[in-house]
């Protein structure tokens, strides 16, 4: 049965995209055939950090709005076989995506593929709501700061409450956390909420720490997913969430990953 | 102040941020989380203090802001304080 992730924050600029262009690579790398959908219209970024801008024809909206068929728009990943990336549209109408239209392309894509990865947009608006809505788990991604620690505790309350599950009285999405941007050094020394300080307050289980890491910029420079980046510390720690999320123990490494001194697995 | 406390003040107003910021939002996460759950009275107060409004505006006109409703806590139970502020011309007219 396939599963569809949303892969969302409330605040912009943490790191959505990002994750979800690593999270989708990683899952691919093992063969998993794996779908990832820009839910941000009007401010697409997906292909360019997935490095496909070139080849978007069709979008999402043009297949809800039967302008394109499916096949047409979905991108073939050319590094990762059984990557596949659906991209968003530039069009400013707001409410170009349906739930039913939504429904309608999952429901194909459900059948092709086994994780569908739903990049959101920011904030609490309808785009959100769509991008969340069908979600079966939620990657929620926060900085140690303050207004990201906030608006992700919304948008826990959002999919308690807004969520096809929630709505059916189903079991609730999944909630996995994922710490982005953290700075052991600036934790040490008393400058930055820890990852034990957001987990207290948020109290949802932790995925995954992503160490702030130059390499993140040089990937989305050059459209490279990070986790194709073998040498890069923060690629290691999405591997390791990919992992972690399929419920495996990921391996020791020489260098014992931030996750793993603080939460021992 | 001299010119040392000003610089031990600097020191202590960048010192451990980090509890601060876990502090404040403690609180502020307990609130809203409250807020959404529909089995505490801190759900219906939006709500409350909006239909309050709508019937005390049918005798006297009264401003958004001149009904306010608090929620404290006190171990076991819970105040619920109302306070509406009357305009003062409005008084005066209805006592002659």
């Amino acid at each position: 049965m396939a599963k569809i992730i949303v892969v969302t924050s409330g605040k912009g600029g943490v790191g959505k995209t990002t994750t979800s262009a690593a999270f989708a690579t990683g899952l691919a790398l093992r063969g998993i055939p794996t779908v990832v959908i820009d839910f941000d219209v009007g401010l697409r970024n997906l292909d360019l950090v997935m490095g496909c801008e070139r080849r978007v024809v069709y979008d999402l909206v043009n297949v809800i709005n039967g302008e394109g068929n499916l096949n047409q728009a979905l991108i073939k990943d050319r590094r990762v076989d059984s990557l596949y990336i659906l991209p968003a549209s530039q069009t400013r109408d707001k409410d170009a995506l349906t739930l039913k239209g939504v429904a309608k392309v999952l429901e194909v894509l459900k059948k092709r593929f086994e994780y569908i990865i739903c990049d959101s947009p920011a904030g609490i608006e309808h785009g959100a709501i769509m991008a969340m809505y069908f979600a079966d788990a939620a990657l929620i991604i926060t900085n140690p700061e303050v207004s990201s620690v906030r608006d992700s505790d919304r948008i826990v309350g959002m999919l308690a409450a807004k969520t096809r599950r929630a709505i059916n009285n189903l079991e609730p999405v999944k909630e996995h956390l994922l710490l982005t941007r953290y700075d052991t050094k600036r934790v040490e020394k008393g400058d930055m909420l820890s990852a034990i300080d957001v987990t207290d307050i948020l109290a949802i289980p932790m995925l995954g720490i992503i160490p702030e890491s130059q390499s993140v910029l040089h990937a989305s420079n050059s459209g490279t997913p990070i986790t194709l980046d073998r040498e890069s510390d923060a690629g290691q720690a999405y591997l390791d969430v990919v992992a972690r999320f399929l419920g495996e123990t990921p391996p020791k490494r020489e260098k014992k990953s931030l996750f793993t001194r603080l939460f021992g697995k | 102040m001299n010119l040392l406390s000003y610089f031990q003040n600097q020191n202590s107003q960048t010192h451990n941020t980090a509890a601060v910021a876990k502090e404040r939002l403690q609180i502020i996460v307990a609130h809203a989380r409250r807020q959404r759950d529909p089995s505490t009275l801190d759900c219906i107060l939006p709500h409350l203090q909006q239909e309050l409004l709508e019937v005390v505006r049918k005798y006297i006109m009264v401003d958004d802001d001149d009904i306010k409703i608090n929620l404290e806590r006190d171990g076991d139970y819970e105040i619920l304080e109302l306070n509406i502020t009357l305009p003062e011309q409005e008084l005066a007219k209805n006592e002659k």
